[in-house]
């Protein structure tokens, strides 16, 4: 009897200690996290990102990692997004001050009642491409007709819809065109299994280039494929901004702490530009899964759809806003035309700021630089 | 003086009987070490032809094989051991730091849904009333797909460890419930009425008689825990912003599948490994405390 108890006595005692040990690991690494925030007198605020890490954020962890948030008085927690996580849905409901979307995404979020504004638009051009074969013969969005074509659902079917009609075909129409609901990954187009595959000019286009093509036994290559870009079409959307909740936003010390957030984030964006191989290092520290020679693709294709930045970076384009607006509209992601969606004076104040101090706002030069891809984008 | 030459003779008897169990269990170990290694040799075997097959005919149904949909188990095994990356640590460092960082939360989940599921037993097996209007919910609650809690508990708790740790133990306290009820209600009839003559109290009578005849049960339970607290905690990572761990190298890896097939699968491999590890350390725990449980000593 003694025996049994004394068994038992350990036993718990064991399990006791086992979970009070990893309780207090991990909740030793997040209290001193908050102490770090508040020692410092940092104002802590949280950018919820729209995805995984990977290049298409790079600005805000150069900005992270640069020093340039903690130099504007912020310690930002850069949250990372994933299938099931909406950034509206995270700002809206206080988790996080900021957040990144396609701008269409935030119209819809507004358009059902969220009290949401944009503050930035950081992409001015949409990265949105199809991809057919070189062989296929396909190079316009007219020469779609009657064929298979992959794009996304759930709201990032609009630009290719939008240029489907422009053209007179109707998605919708069984006779006119078959599209198809496309998964992450490039398949179904390696395949051959559609005609037209979605591609973003920074991701997909990329996986295509980084699969052998078995026709040569090399590496795909451009010459091996069309690129029919959206923003070519004139159906291009409004992709990654930054918004906040209106409420938050009407005070003004909020407004002050979100001008010094964009402030640092476009000196983040100005740094990627500037020095893009550093920033795919600060992305890969960050990301330590991620394939890199992709990271390096994704970062030069980023900055291509930031720069050059005529208004200066982050500030919103009417016309641009308008369209996107329009397209929303017509594939009934909002049913009225939206008001008040954004205010880009928080944007120009920051580039205001920026420019006095003689930094390069616009990237006028600025010019992509060559990037090898490899197999499997090692 | 009998009593004690009759406990020698029991000692002798089970000290012989202990050397007979010591040789069996070596040879036993050794079969089953054999059956396992031809399992997955078989395995592996099966992989391979099918996926011989299936390039040689060129299949199409249920889907075509290729070193994208199939690829060689020994090339899934040379990817760990490759850098995961150009200049990088290699795949298998990277993975295993992930699957300690799951592990972590895991375990922290299991630990919290065994002792809410082993008091819920308790409790309920204190009540038939209770028991009548509880367990439907409970039952009712695993049937909620995971997938629609997660979301919720990030919402309640904030994103973060703590809900990854919850909803590993929403997985596991459910069968460490029933299965300690139903343990608890298997004491003898015959011993609970002899408690019940000695006057012995609830609480006597719930840890000297109940909860021992409930180990075995208990256990059992357990070793599904262990396995659905490792699923848990990596289903957990992704709504809650979690990178680190199992769930967002697999989310990683299946974005680039189609470049890069082999990475998913060694992610799978080592998650199956961590799943397991949970596993054995049941197994573990149960011959050490179940072995001088009364019903096994006596």
């Amino acid at each position: 009897m003694q025996r049994r108890k004394l068994g038992w006595g350990v036993a718990l005692a064991v399990v006791a200690s086992l979970a009070v040990a990893v309780w207090a690991g991990m909740g030793g690494s997040a209290g001193a996290a908050t102490e770090r925030g508040s020692g410092g007198g940092l104002t802590k605020v949280t950018l919820q990102l729209k995805w995984v890490t990977q290049a298409q954020f790079a600005g805000y962890y150069a900005a992270k990692a640069k020093g340039f948030y903690k130099g504007a008085g912020l310690d930002v927690n850069l949250k990372v997004g994933g299938p099931d996580i909406t950034p509206e849905q995270v700002v809206a409901s206080g988790q996080a001050e900021f957040g990144i979307d396609w701008l269409p995404a935030l119209l819809a979020a507004r358009d059902k009642g969220g009290d949401l504004v944009n503050i930035a638009q950081v992409f001015t051009r949409s990265g949105m491409t199809e991809v057919t074969h070189r062989d296929s013969g396909i190079t316009k969005i007219s020469q779609l007709r009657g064929k298979k074509v992959g794009v996304w659902c759930c709201g990032n079917e609009n630009e290719l819809f939008a240029a489907l009609v422009k053209n007179g075909i109707d998605p919708k129409k069984r006779g006119d065109v078959t599209i198809v609901n496309q998964p992450f990954d490039m398949n179904l187009f390696l395949q051959r299994k559609v005609d037209a595959a979605a591609a973003m000019t920074y991701n997909e286009l990329a996986q295509v280039l980084e699969t052998k093509n078995p026709k040569t036994g090399k590496l795909y290559t451009l010459a091996d494929l069309n690129v029919i870009r959206m923003s070519a079409a004139g159906t291009g959307m409004l992709e990654d901004g930054v918004f906040v909740g209106g409420d938050w936003i009407s005070k003004t010390e909020n407004q002050a702490t979100a001008k010094q957030f964009l402030r640092a984030s476009f000196r983040g964006w100005i740094y990627c530009r500037d020095h893009q191989r550093e920033c795919v290092d600060i992305v890969l520290a960050n990301g330590p899964t991620l394939p890199a020679g992709h990271q390096a693709w994704q970062m030069n294709e980023i900055n291509a759809l930031i720069w050059p930045a005529p208004r200066g970076i982050g500030v919103m384009n009417a016309t641009e806003f308008a369209r996107t607006a329009k397209i929303a509209q017509q594939f009934k992601v909002i049913r009225k035309a939206p008001s008040g969606a954004y205010r880009a004076d928080l944007a120009q104040a920051a580039v205001k700021s920026l420019k006095t101090q003689r930094v390069n706002v616009n990237g006028a030069r600025w010019r992509r630089i060559k990037v090898t891809l490899r197999e499997g984008g090692k | 003086m009998a009593h004690a030459e009759s406990a020698v003779a029991a000692g002798r008897g089970v000290s012989a009987r202990r050397s007979a169990v010591g040789q069996s269990a070596w040879t036993g170990a050794a079969a089953r070490a054999l059956v396992t290694l031809l399992a997955l040799a078989a395995l592996w075997g099966l992989w391979e032809a099918y996926r011989w097959i299936g390039v040689r005919t060129e299949l199409t149904w249920p889907f075509p094989v290729d070193d994208v949909t199939m690829p060689h188990i020994h090339s899934v095994f040379q990817a760990l051991f490759e850098p995961s990356r150009v200049n990088g640590p290699l795949l298998i460092t990277v993975l295993l730091e992930s699957a300690w960082f799951t592990a972590k939360e895991a375990l922290l989940g299991f630990a919290l849904g065994a002792t809410i599921g082993f008091a819920i037993g308790i409790v309920l097996a204190h009540s038939r009333l209770l028991q009548r209007g509880f367990l439907p919910y409970i039952v009712a609650s695993q049937t909620v797909p995971i997938l629609a809690i997660a979301p919720m508990v990030v919402v309640w708790l904030k994103s973060g460890w703590l809900s990854v740790a919850v909803i590993a133990a929403y997985l596991t306290f459910f069968p460490v419930t029933i299965n300690t009820l139903r343990g608890l209600l298997s004491a003898d009839p015959r011993a609970l009425e002899l408690m019940r003559s000695y006057a012995a109290s609830p609480w006597s009578v719930l840890w000297k008689l109940r909860v021992p005849a409930a180990m075995p049960y208990l256990f059992s339970a357990l070793k599904v825990s262990a396995t659905a607290s490792v699923v848990g905690a990596i289903i957990g990572e992704l709504p809650s912003s979690i990178q680190d761990g199992l769930g967002g190298a697999i989310l990683n890896f299946a974005q680039y599948y189609s470049i890069q097939p082999t990475g998913l699968w060694a992610t799978n491999l080592v998650a199956a490994l961590l799943g397991i590890a949970f596993f054995a350390a049941v197994v573990v725990a149960e011959k050490l405390l179940v072995r001088r449980a009364p019903e096994n000593v006596a």
